[in-house]
């Protein structure tokens, strides 16, 4: 079984209060933040890691999985960063952020999947620097394949044929059963120790979070390859459907007041902000 | 002329004030274009919600029922919207940001071709174009951005845009819904486990009260749980708290969570982290407890309270039942 998980580099997340907005408007900066894997594409190599390992955290994989990014030549660090964590190899696809759109990503990511012919299309519901949570549905329209999005949990039987989804929805969490080549976009819980069930790992659970890289892990996705690729060689139209014409910052809420007890803060609510 | 269409999906003929939101924004964008809007609702039954639907102001209602369709599979309501669009003269198509929603919406972007932009906070109007305020990066810039297709498609914010008062009676007319395509045999629908809770919706309550990390186990959300019957709340939380295994995604606030704005939202042990802040900003009076003084919440709450939330919380409670008398 092969599966291919598009891996979008992004800045820091965790200091995304950093980026800046240029002078004109025109664009958004993250100098000085460290690039890393988009988290919820780093959780779907995890769980297409852990899909195809025949024992928990075994690192024998029943498959292929290949990693792909659209991006500069240098996020080659974040795909061999996916790489040491287990995948096999790589693609990277050399293009400019600021004039890609979610509809130019799933066109790229679809004349990669005729060409790879994977079986399953596993990746992050949504990029935390754009947040649009488009890329999976689309793509999976563009193949005429069925769509899993929001996965909690996945359940995959020993044929590697199909894969029952514990979907996260509003309310509650809904169950779809999905016959292979599918795209699946995956959530936070899907790795949690129990996230994915492959059926021959048995009742094992696995550690909370995605994998670290092992230093084995590390020197041997030194020798992975990467093959990089153009847009143009996959002949993609690459006229944008949406535009950003400027950034602002949001407005910002003020600091209101500390108030130094219970019963003050209950006043307060009463008779000043009448919301009790 | 540019018509606008509103898509949504309805569960157990119930109504959500979502619509109503997602009516006052598409009655916004047809004054702008000079246009109508109309609104396209999808269920297995929706005998009880027509009536209540047509007092979103739309100049018609159209009525989608199939047996199949409470399922709510992407590979099935994307032809179904498509028909609609196509057979009315709509430049724009438009859904509360519900998961439905944002499952759906991206399948029939690519499907008809069309630009997309999610999450919509505000829409401006000028020269002949559309500009949607979206939030990006974890609600630390907002992205203002024009699609270039002759359809548009677009989820909104519903705490964004204040709900439409219900009035009128549009018409109704029933959809002929076309038969599944070969993908919906790719997929089967399961089954739906409903998340237990006997409280408000956390996306339309009016209180929130949540918890983060501060809360330490997943047994002392009953605390907050208790203030919240009291309350008539919902109850919340962070993703650190999702994360720490004390309470189901569902619950979670936050920009790859739930985004809500209640009248009063009180954040319990919780640091504001800005992945949370982003889901809750809009709220109008926010209520911080949190032992850490330097907590980053404080920087945005109305009333801040430093305190050990784990004997707050209970006075809290005890105070407000005491008002309710």
């Amino acid at each position: 079984m092969k599966i291919l998980v598009p891996v979008k580099r992004v800045a820091d997340p965790d200091n995304a209060n950093k980026v800046k907005i240029s002078e004109d408007g025109l664009h958004v900066t993250s100098e000085g933040l460290e690039g890393k894997p988009n988290p919820f594409d780093e959780y779907a190599v995890e769980t297409a890691l852990r899909i195809l390992e025949d024992g928990v955290g075994s690192g024998n994989l029943r498959g292929e999985v290949v990693v792909v990014t659209i991006g500069p030549e240098d996020a080659s660090r974040e795909v061999r960063q996916c790489l040491a964590m287990g995948a096999d190899r790589g693609i990277l696809v050399v293009g400019d952020d600021e004039r890609l759109d979610s509809s130019i990503v799933a066109k790229v990511l679809a004349k990669l999947v005729e060409k790879e012919q994977p079986d399953l299309v596993l990746m992050g519901k949504q990029a935390v620097d754009g947040d649009s949570n488009q890329t999976a549905q689309s793509l999976a329209q563009l193949l005429g394949w069925p769509q899993a999005t929001f996965a909690g949990r996945i359940e995959v039987p020993a044929d590697l044929a199909s894969a029952v989804v514990t979907r996260e929805v509003d309310g509650g969490a809904a169950k779809v059963k999905v016959a292979f080549p599918a795209v699946i976009s995956v959530d936070l819980r899907i790795v949690s120790p129990t996230g994915v069930d492959n059926t021959v790992c048995g009742q094992k659970a696995y550690q909370e979070g995605p994998r670290y890289a092992s230093l084995k892990g590390i020197m041997k996705a030194k020798k992975k390859p990467i093959d990089q690729i153009t847009m143009d060689q996959l002949g993609v139209d690459q006229t944008l459907k949406v535009r950003t014409v400027r950034f602002t910052a949001p407005a910002q809420r003020k600091a209101g007041v500390k108030v130094d007890s219970v019963e003050t803060l209950v006043a307060k609510l009463r008779d000043e902000a009448r919301v009790l | 002329m540019s018509n606008i269409l509103i898509v949504i999906h309805v569960t157990d003929n119930e109504v959500k004030k979502s619509v109503f939101s997602a009516a006052a924004f598409a009655k916004q964008a047809a004054a702008f274009a000079g246009g109508s809007y109309s609104l396209l609702a999808i269920g297995s039954d929706l005998s009880g919600a027509t009536a209540k639907l047509a007092t979103a102001g739309a100049a018609k209602v159209y009525t989608a029922q199939a047996p199949d369709l409470g399922n709510a599979l992407a590979e099935r309501l994307a032809p179904i919207i498509e028909q609609v669009l196509l057979a009315g003269s709509f430049k724009m198509v438009v859904s509360p940001a519900s998961s439905v929603a944002k499952d759906v919406m991206p399948r029939l972007a690519a499907r008809i071709g069309a630009g997309m932009a999610s999450e919509v906070v505000g829409l401006s109007f000028d020269a002949g174009r559309f500009t949607y305020l979206r939030p990006m990066y974890a609600g630390n810039v907002n992205g203002a951005v024009q699609i270039d297709t002759p359809i548009e498609v677009v989820t909104i914010r519903p705490t964004e845009f204040e709900a439409l008062a219900p009035s009128g009676t549009s018409p109704v007319e029933t959809v002929a819904v076309p038969a599944p395509e070969p993908v919906a045999a790719k997929i089967e629908y399961l089954g739906f486990e409903k998340a237990v809770s006997t409280r408000p919706d956390l996306a339309e309550a009016a209180i929130v009260v949540s918890g983060g990390r501060g809360m330490k186990a997943k047994e002392n959300f009953v605390i907050l749980e208790e203030l919240a019957d009291l309350l008539g709340a919902a109850v919340g939380a962070s993703r650190a708290a999702v994360d720490s295994g004390f309470i189901h995604n569902d619950f979670q606030v936050g920009q790859t969570g739930k985004i809500v704005a209640p009248n009063l939202y009180i954040a319990c042990g919780i640091s504001g982290a800005l992945q949370h802040v982003a889901g809750m900003k809009s709220s109008r009076v926010v209520v911080a407890i949190n032992k850490d003084e330097e907590a980053p919440i404080f920087q945005i709450a109305d009333y801040g309270l430093v305190a050990d939330l784990f004997k707050a919380v209970p006075e809290l409670t005890a105070a407000v039942r005491a008002l309710k008398g």
